[in-house]
């Protein structure tokens, strides 16, 4: 029993550390299918963090919190679309631009307004987004196998955690049963053929990056609202670079980029729970190793395991008329 | 004369310092297939893209069925019942048939709707004008007539009452080109207005109504077809007499410089391409190989060049072996005086970003004249590509220009300066002309004998009968990877179509 309450553990942590991945790598789902390459989630999603926390702090309310983190990054999301699509300029440079600009400036605004070496102020209960216990949780709880598992695992989770799932399925609908997921998929593939069909492509790939700063910003204030009551610097950790690595990995569709979250996210909860375990056989791993594990992984499953990824084949080109 | 569909008056455009079209006028019957010809660059493309919305006129008009109206964007054309085939498809590769005959022309919100719309819509079509493609099918895996076919739904689709298309036959082969004929007198039958662009003189004369001809920007005359000829509307094109023929004097064939013996080449699947294949070339003499596309010609030429491993056979370059592995160095090759100028120059022939200069002595780029120690000697290099350009009135004669801005005849012509200029006493030539205008062709075949006249052995490998029959002092003809005839310069057309077609081959076996 102990063997099967370690197991609901991880999962529970599995699913609490996947949803930032799946958050971010929907997001990058939406704008690298209409074409444009975004190395600039990981920005994002610290804006979005830096502000949520922020807003949040001040006018104590996480809904507050939430729409603010979404409008930044959303604002950011569009200084990325005007540099790649009105300006054409390369989208890998505009997107590390984005991080760096992220990355300094939460810094210097969190010491500059609040004075905390950049961290923000802790938040209190209601400046959060609290875990939504499900009706009959508490009643079932010690039912074996069956209790744990709804009450652990479906149970007991911020509304965001639910949301992030929620728009799996919503983005499947989207793109495939839609007239904008059609034209964005079109858009991604050949936009010649969707200028010539007599569609504004600039004006549909703005619409997938706002989709795309949406999805950051919520992502960004799941972080600093939810897995943890404040902003920290640099607490994004990589996550926006290695949604990216699942959506390659998923091969940018929505069911498998919530699978291949889940599998990052596994790996992280097992290296944390394995964390100066001793290993069967091996014996004492050192915690550095267990750290670096999803990341060598990461590099592993990209390297040959996923077989063929073909990313939509207008991705990182600027549009041109041509003559 | 029925009435117009459309009417073009007075149309200016300009790209930069570009007049690309000046004071065009044109006027189109309804009902009718009426074809544009002109040389590459002529400003046919542009003056269809401004009808289609996708660039606006610097000035003029254009009426609708009578009246004038003004097409800002490809909606406006879409909504007047205009709709075009572009030379490169617009379609999604990844996309089902319906998704991209609907993209762009969605009910609403939803697809549901759109999608059985589309497929309704499609077997009407299918019925009235024979139109059959399935729409389940994605599109990268139908063959490029189809593709086309799936194009021409797209435009009706939508509605359209005026087709436009561009270059259609480019990517076609003969029996495609023929059932896309036989498509478009249908839709002429059924009312629609069909405006062909092309550039070649054999489909205008077998399919439209009524011809204009462009050249440089200007509109210089339209004709009924079944009044006009080929040899007028050549001429009109180029704005001179243009030799279908070219005059060459008899040949002097001296010594044997390439000797191929029991040649056979496999593909990569093991595929026999070229099956004991023996021939000599000879100084002073053009030997043309003649086939239809895909008969084994590529192979035996990527071969001889050393590019290509052989299974067996050998090759002699003056009486020396050629390396057949297909691990030739192709600069001990050029040093041993054999120029190749390849069937595909945009993929072997030019680095299409590269400027003219650097193209023009790429491969050569080792040849001490270029250098000064391990540097390039760029005034050398100018002052050589000056020349070349000069000589072989490359245009715009600008060294600097990226050879991408170059038209596909010039570019042509960039390549054999730089083959030909140095001199070599071999040269094989692949498609010498494809995708070349007429101007350029004519200058091209006059070079080519003059290499022959000079002494040089030169081996020249088309699919354009013309060509190889106006050309060459010995003709071969290969069919399924053998050589199966040789031909003095005097055989018909007829003749040779029936050895390029296996005929004689297939009776012989037997």
């Amino acid at each position: 029993m102990d063997m099967f309450n370690a197991i609901i553990q991880v999962l529970d942590s599995t699913i609490r550390l996947s949803v930032p991945l799946l958050l971010a790598c929907l997001a990058g789902l939406y704008s690298e299918r209409a074409g444009i390459f975004d190395i600039g989630l990981e920005g994002k999603m610290l804006v979005g963090a830096f502000a949520g926390a922020s807003a949040a702090a001040v006018f104590h309310s996480a809904l507050i919190g939430l729409g603010t983190a979404v409008l930044i990054s959303v604002a950011f999301a569009l200084v990325h679309g005007f540099a790649s699509i009105t300006h054409r300029g390369n989208q890998i440079v505009s997107g590390v631009a984005i991080n760096f600009i992220a990355a300094g400036s939460t810094i210097i605004l969190g010491q500059a307004w609040f004075q905390q070496g950049g961290r923000t102020p802790a938040l209190q209960p209601a400046e959060r987004f609290e875990a939504i216990i499900w009706p009959g949780a508490e009643a079932i709880k010690d039912v074996p196998i069956i209790g744990p598992i709804y009450a652990e695992l479906i149970s007991g989770h911020s509304i965001l955690v639910y949301f992030a799932f929620a728009m799996v399925p919503f983005t499947w609908w989207v793109l495939f049963r839609t007239r904008f997921g059609l034209r964005m998929r079109a858009v991604g593939e050949n936009p010649a053929a969707v200028d010539t069909a007599g569609i504004s492509v600039a004006w549909l790939r703005y619409r997938a990056l706002i989709c795309t700063g949406i999805l950051t910003g919520v992502a960004g204030a799941y972080l600093s609202m939810v897995q943890n009551g404040g902003f920290v610097k640099d607490m994004t950790a990589g996550k926006g670079y290695i949604a990216l690595a699942a959506l390659i990995f998923a091969k940018w569709k929505p069911v498998n980029a919530m699978f291949a979250c889940l599998l990052f996210g596994f790996l992280d909860a097992a290296a944390i729970r394995l964390q100066g375990s001793p290993l069967p056989i091996i014996g004492k791993v050192p915690v550095q190793f267990m750290q670096a594990l999803p990341y060598v992984l990461t590099v592993i499953l990209l390297a040959g395991f996923i077989g063929k990824a073909i990313p939509p084949r207008a991705g990182g080109v600027p549009y041109v008329k041509e003559r | 004369m029925a009435q117009a569909a459309i009417e073009l008056i007075g149309i200016n455009k300009s790209f930069g310092a570009v007049r690309a079209n000046r004071d065009i006028n044109l006027e189109v019957a309804r009902g009718t297939i009426h074809g544009i010809v002109g040389e590459n660059g002529a400003g046919k493309s542009t003056l269809m893209s401004i009808l289609y919305g996708f660039y606006q006129a610097d000035s003029g008009e254009i009426h609708v069925g009578g009246k004038p109206v003004s097409i800002n964007t490809s909606n406006d054309a879409i909504a007047l019942g205009i709709g075009m085939v572009h030379q490169h498809f617009m379609l999604v590769d990844n996309f089902t048939v319906l998704e991209n005959i609907i993209l762009g022309a969605e009910n609403d919100v939803l697809l549901k709707s759109s999608i059985a719309k589309a497929r309704s819509e499609l077997d009407r079509l299918e019925r009235e004008y024979g139109l059959e493609v399935d729409p389940d099918a994605v599109i990268e895996e139908l063959p490029v007539g189809l593709q086309q076919r799936v194009e021409i739904l797209k435009a009706l689709y939508r509605g359209a009452e005026i087709l436009i298309l561009d270059e259609p036959t480019g990517v076609l082969t003969p029996a495609e080109a023929d059932h896309l004929f036989r498509i478009l007198k249908q839709l002429k039958e059924q009312g629609k207005t069909i405006v062909l662009i092309t550039h070649k003189l054999r489909e205008i004369m077998a399919i439209t109504d009524t011809v204009s001809v462009m050249r440089q920007g200007t509109m210089v005359a339209t004709r009924m077809t079944k009044e006009t000829t080929v040899g007028e509307l050549a001429e009109l094109m180029v704005g001179r007499r243009v030799l279908l023929r070219v005059e060459k004097g008899q040949s002097e064939a001296g010594a044997v410089k390439l000797s191929v013996k029991n040649l056979t080449v496999k593909d990569s699947r093991g595929v026999t391409m070229v099956d004991n294949v023996s021939f000599d070339v000879r100084g002073g003499e053009i030997v043309g190989i003649a086939g239809v596309a895909g008969n084994g010609q590529s192979e035996l030429l990527e071969a001889i060049s050393g590019i290509r491993h052989a299974v067996s056979g050998e090759v002699m370059l003056d009486g020396k072996p050629i390396d057949l592995t297909g691990k030739a160095d192709p600069g001990e090759l050029r040093d041993r005086g054999l120029a190749h100028v390849p069937e595909d120059r945009h993929h072997v022939g030019l680095v299409l970003a590269f400027e003219e200069n650097e193209n023009s002595i790429l491969g050569y780029h080792d040849d001490e004249r270029y250098l000064k120690g391990p540097f390039l000697d760029v005034d050398a290099i100018m002052a050589d590509a000056k020349d070349k350009i000069e000589k072989y009135d490359i245009r715009p004669g600008n060294p600097r220009l990226k050879t991408a801005n170059f038209s596909g005849g010039n570019q042509q012509k960039i390549v054999l300066a730089r083959e030909m200029e140095q001199d070599p006493g071999v040269l094989i030539v692949g498609q010498p002309t494809r995708g070349v205008d007429v101007g350029a062709i004519e200058f091209i075949h006059k070079r080519l004998i003059a290499m022959r006249d000079q002494g040089k052995a030169v081996l020249v490998v088309s699919v354009e009968l013309d060509e190889i029959r106006s050309l060459s002092d010995r003709i071969l003809v290969m069919f399924a990877g053998r050589v199966v005839g040789e031909r003095g310069p005097d055989a018909t057309e007829g003749e040779l179509g029936l050895l390029m077609a296996g005929v004689e081959h297939q009776e012989a076996a037997e």
